[in-house]
């Protein structure tokens, strides 16, 4: 099987939401200067997922990356955690490409890059959780998608997937080649081996741009978004926090329970 | 151009009923097409839809719009953007809303991508612009740190999705009159290019999380399984369901389905009380309509006492046990 999966750079989510700052007037998140990037979480279960399906049947695995700003150290995750190949999508013509523009340069550069069996994206990224690229990519290419995978198997030559619902899963069989895109649910990523990281430091990425892949200058960057954005804030959260008097852990315990019934809520 | 009018929802059907979710969909679906001065349709999917057609009128439908075929018994990616490929270009519908559920967040970028046309995906607000009469639509980003306004100009039908209970039901009103108009699916089996071999159900022991009036969550804090039982007994004495941050599903603490948040549940109970967890925004994405808010967490600096109305600073497992001691007294007396 070969498998391509789209990652992203993005600023770390797991930053404390007091250190989250924006720019209103830029409608940009700020990145922040003691924290690296990461790939999107997900992207990396997506990843997990093409290395089992590797280690199980073989093949080739290629991660695909479009963005600006890249981190090599980052962006070659993917590749010290086993993937064999690294494809950058590198180019000015894509500032301010929302998920259209997004998934019509990855899926130019899928089609570029040729044969494949299997796609695989993160669910969502952990910057604009919106949740559409992957899909976008599959109706692009004319190929089924399944959206969100928890379990990603190969029997005979057909894929059963299991798509995460609210209340359990689905047992889903597709062929390829299908594009899917992958949950949390999957376990967690493995991490990059000393071996691993040698390997992909000797790695060189290939770096297409916008003209390589001969793209309609029309359909990429901030100009051809689908949506504009008017506005981009943080909320304000009334914080008022009361907290229980004491002097043990053990007391706050029991002062919590009667400032509970104190405020009718026991 | 064609001319596209009205709003248009998407509604589910399970077992021959409309989901709860479904009727949030109604409820801001009228209140965008009374705005516009518009019809508010429905679509609905599905295999046996019977009486769910006319519980769409009484929660707020004008027309309702039915596409009944057992080749839509499961929710396919193929088979249904085909169908509502078809709906839309057949009614025009200047605005289009689905849930932020299974369907719909598969759905709805699907459909948007082969109409070409914008989609904001699991918005908590939305609104018509007194002027320019387009969809303002508000949705969270980064996890819920920052919120995103957006409209969609230039292309039709505009669509959105939206979050799991953002948005209040309207009454049912047993008076209220509308139309049912049946649409043959005219679906070509060859096209579906999947197979739903099996559905499996997670099992729910005691009260569903969603439907539960108090939440008892844990988190990384709780550091593995039998913290957990403790968590159960607090949740079982306040009558409530337990939930978890994403740490204690990945690790197989707790089961996945238990997972509160952005990509998890989104629960609305009276009383939330978050223990060993920070108050990552993914998290509190998914309690932000819980009325009361308590927290147990050794960091007097974690996140989740911004958002707390009530907070006890400390090791939980010091906490717990008195807290439990001092509710059972006071419910038993
Ligand atoms: C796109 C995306 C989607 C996500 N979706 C979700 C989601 O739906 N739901 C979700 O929960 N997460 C989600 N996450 C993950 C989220 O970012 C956080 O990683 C997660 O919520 C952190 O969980 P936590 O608070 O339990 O762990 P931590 O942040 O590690 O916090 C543990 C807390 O426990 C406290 N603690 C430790 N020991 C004790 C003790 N003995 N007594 C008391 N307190 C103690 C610590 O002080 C700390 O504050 C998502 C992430 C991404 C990127």
């Amino acid at each position: 099987m070969n498998i391509i999966v789209c990652v992203k750079q993005v600023l770390d989510p797991e930053l404390p939401p007091s250190a989250f700052k924006i720019d209103p007037e830029a409608k940009k998140a700020i990145a922040p200067r003691d924290r690296a990037p990461v790939i999107s979480p997900f992207d990396e279960n997506a990843v997990e997922a093409a290395l089992r399906i590797k280690d199980a049947h073989g093949g080739t695995i290629t991660t695909l990356c479009l963005g600006r700003d890249l981190d090599m150290a980052v962006v070659k995750k993917p590749l010290s955690m086993g993937a064999d190949e690294l494809v950058l999508l590198q180019d000015d013509a894509f500032e301010g490409s929302d998920s259209f523009a997004t998934a019509y340069a990855l899926a130019t550069a899928i089609k570029k890059i040729g044969e494949f069996d299997l796609i695989f994206c993160g669910r969502q990224s952990a910057d604009w959780d919106a949740g559409q690229v992957g899909s976008g990519i599959a109706e692009l290419l004319g190929i089924p998608s399944v959206t969100p995978a928890q379990k990603i198997e190969i029997k005979d030559g057909k894929v059963v997937v299991e798509r995460v619902v609210a209340d359990g899963y689905e047992i889903v069989e597709v062929s390829p080649p299908a594009l899917i895109t992958v949950s949390n649910e999957l376990g967690e990523p493995r991490y990059p081996t000393m071996k691993g990281i040698m390997v992909a430091k000797k790695k060189t990425a290939t770096v297409w741009t916008a003209q390589d892949l001969g793209l309609d200058r029309s359909m990429i960057g901030a100009s051809a978004a689908k949506s504009k954005m008017l506005k981009l804030f943080i909320p304000v959260r009334e914080a008022r926090c009361e907290f229980v008097a004491g002097e043990t852990a053990e007391e706050f315990g029991a002062n919590l329970a009667l400032k509970l019934r104190e405020a009718k809520l026991l | 151009m064609a001319e596209y009018k009205g709003v248009l929802i998407c509604g589910e059907v399970t077992e021959g009923r409309l989901e709860s979710f479904s009727l949030e969909l109604l409820g801001i679906g009228r209140k965008l097409a009374d705005d516009l001065g518009q019809e508010l349709g429905a679509v609905l999917l599905g295999s046996g839809i019977g009486d769910a057609a006319k519980e769409a009128i009484l929660f707020g439908a004008d027309k309702v719009y039915v596409v009944d075929d057992p080749l839509l018994k499961d929710y396919q990616t193929d088979s249904y953007t085909a169908v509502m490929e078809k709906v839309c270009k057949q009614l025009l519908p200047d605005i289009l809303l689905l849930g932020q559920g299974a369907i719909g967040r598969d759905l709805a970028p699907r459909l948007a991508f082969r109409l070409g046309t914008g989609v904001t995906m699991d918005c908590i607000e939305l609104a018509i612009d007194p002027e320019t009469k387009l969809m303002v639509q508000t949705k969270p980003v980064y996890g819920g740190n920052a919120l995103a306004v957006l409209v969609c100009e230039q292309t039709k039908p505009q669509i959105a999705t939206i979050r799991v209970k953002a948005m209040a039901p309207l009454e049912r009103d047993d008076s209220r009159t509308g139309e049912i108009i049946s649409i043959p699916a005219e679906l070509d089996p060859a096209a579906m290019r999947t197979k739903v071999l099996d559905k499996v159900k997670e099992e729910v022991v005691g009260i569903k999380l969603e439907d539960a009036r108090v939440v008892v969550c844990g988190g990384r804090g709780i550091g593995g399984p039998e913290g957990f039982s403790q968590l159960e007994e607090v949740a079982k004495l306040l009558g409530g369901a337990v939930g978890a941050t994403r740490p204690p599903c990945d690790s197989g603490w707790v089961a996945a389905h238990l997972q509160v948040g952005l990509t998890g549940k989104i629960v609305t109970p009276d009383v939330y009380v978050g223990i060993g967890l920070s108050g990552s925004s993914q998290h509190i994405a998914g309690i932000s309509g819980a009325k009361n808010i308590i927290a147990i967490n050794k960091d007097p600096e974690a996140n989740i006492f911004r958002v707390a109305h009530y907070g006890a600073v400390g090791d939980y497992k010091k906490v717990l046990p008195t807290f439990i001691q001092k509710c059972t007294e006071l419910l038993s007396g």
